[in-house]
């Protein structure tokens, strides 16, 4: 199946994006594909935090991990909805998701 | 001024399989590289992650593929630049490049390859309004002369390998006093010296104030007022001499950037058909900084593109030479 994702931009612009659940794909490259402005510059093992965003919505997501954690502690623009979009994969749960990309680091 | 026949900016993978490329073909190497040590991400962002698509090895942790490169590439003696960013590119009069880094060191070459990777390694700066004005006597993101915080006040801020341990050492060496402000209260550091923080916050020779940040900077003659916020939001001041922000290193593309190449989506734009060339006759971009139709940001794919790009730099530096491809199975490694 294919989840849809509302997103907002750096610039506040609203877009709904759909993603398959059947190519193990994270959010973070989700959001590439769709040429959003994350960086996902450690290629995806929550050591950079350039693919930060912030979670509007009340989806049951993966546990933070230790390693995800760290980067948030880490990074100015981090709130309590902070997360990782790499750390995020595309699958059911995730449906109708709706973030935010955070600033750029 | 150094002298050698490739610039090779960048001392990642890409850039240090470029010397032996070059090697085998007698062009010998220098390799300028912001960070202090060879690597590139490799080394900076996951020295101890493995590693699965170098091909003939299952796995490989990161760190120890650069070593092997650097084993590798050593019969070809190439020359280092470390620590300092290639900052300005010119033209001499015999047509040969002239990179100068951020440090002043001259490099000349006839040709130049660009194996930035996703660019030059900067200091994470934070997000404070007229931080920059005081970038040059109060606010620092990397010590240089650890000398001049001597019977200084230090505010450090992260929560880090290199926050901790600039705490331990200033903590330990003569500072008048070091106050270590972290966003949370777990530190991402080597046990061994949170450990040892957390019985120097015991002994009072650290004041660690934790779940807080700083948010806002003024001046106070010589000295600067950080104002802090904690997360059961309340507002403090901290007036000190020094303040090191240090939430690690993240890539620019940099200087590069103004050279007058082609630039797509932070990427330098090269000729694939052919041989990795930019848009400037004699600069060559491979690895993760290039960008071209179908471009994978894989090593293994750098690799390749080093070894086409040499191909085409030995005709650029002996025009009147004929190359034969010869293999290492044959001739072996002949070091110089």
């Amino acid at each position: 199946m294919d989840v849809k994702i509302h997103v907002t931009d750096r610039e506040g612009n609203k877009q709904t994006i759909s993603g398959p659940t059947d190519m193990s794909l994270n959010l973070m490259e989700l959001l590439k594909v769709h040429e959003y402005e994350v960086e996902g510059t450690c290629g995806g093992m929550a050591l950079c935090a350039s693919c930060h965003i912030y979670i509007n919505s009340k989806n049951n997501l993966p546990k933070i991990s230790d390693s995800e954690q760290a980067m948030l502690d880490d990074n100015w623009d981090s709130k309590a909805n902070s997360r990782l979009s790499c750390q995020i994969p595309i699958n059911e749960s995730i449906d109708l998701l709706t973030i935010e990309i955070a600033p750029e680091i | 001024m150094i002298k050698t026949d490739i610039i090779i900016i960048g001392a990642g993978p890409v850039g240090l399989f470029t010397v032996f490329e070059a090697g085998l073909l007698k062009l010998k190497c220098h390799l300028i590289d912001a960070l202090p040590q060879p690597g590139g991400q490799c080394a900076e962002i996951y020295p101890k992650k493995p590693i699965y698509d170098i091909p003939g090895y299952p796995s490989i942790i990161a760190s120890e593929l650069v070593e092997k490169l650097m084993k590798q590439i050593e019969p070809f003696n190439p020359g280092f630049t470390l620590g300092e960013t290639a900052q300005t590119i010119e033209k001499g009069s015999d047509g040969d490049f002239i990179i100068h880094t951020s440090q002043g060191t001259a490099h000349k070459a006839p040709v130049v390859a660009i194996a930035g990777g996703l660019g030059v390694f900067t200091p994470r700066k934070p997000p404070i309004e007229n931080l920059s004005i005081f970038e040059k006597d109060n606010v620092h993101y990397i010590v240089k002369e650890p000398a001049i915080f001597n019977d200084k006040n230090i505010v450090i801020s992260g929560g880090g390998d290199s926050a901790l341990d600039w705490a331990l050492y200033f903590a330990e060496n003569f500072a008048a006093s070091v106050k270590l402000i972290h966003r949370s209260e777990n530190f991402r550091a080597h046990n061994d010296s949170v450990q040892k923080a957390l019985e120097y916050a015991n002994d009072g020779k650290i004041e660690m104030i934790l779940n807080s940040q700083v948010s806002g900077i003024s001046k106070n003659n010589d000295q600067i007022v950080l104002g802090v916020d904690s997360k059961n939001n309340e507002k403090f001041n901290i007036t000190c001499d020094h303040w090191l922000p240090l939430f690690g290193l993240t890539p620019k593309l940099g200087p590069m950037g103004d050279w007058g190449l082609e630039i797509q989506k932070n990427a330098i734009k090269v000729d694939n058909s052919t041989d990795y060339s930019t848009n400037i006759d004699g600069i060559y971009a491979i690895g993760d900084v290039n960008t071209y139709q179908g471009k994978l940001k894989l090593i293994l794919c750098g690799f390749h593109e080093a070894a086409i790009m040499v191909q085409s730099a030995f005709k650029k530096i002996y025009p009147n030479k004929n190359n034969v491809l010869k293999y290492t199975t044959v001739t072996g490694i002949k070091g110089f």
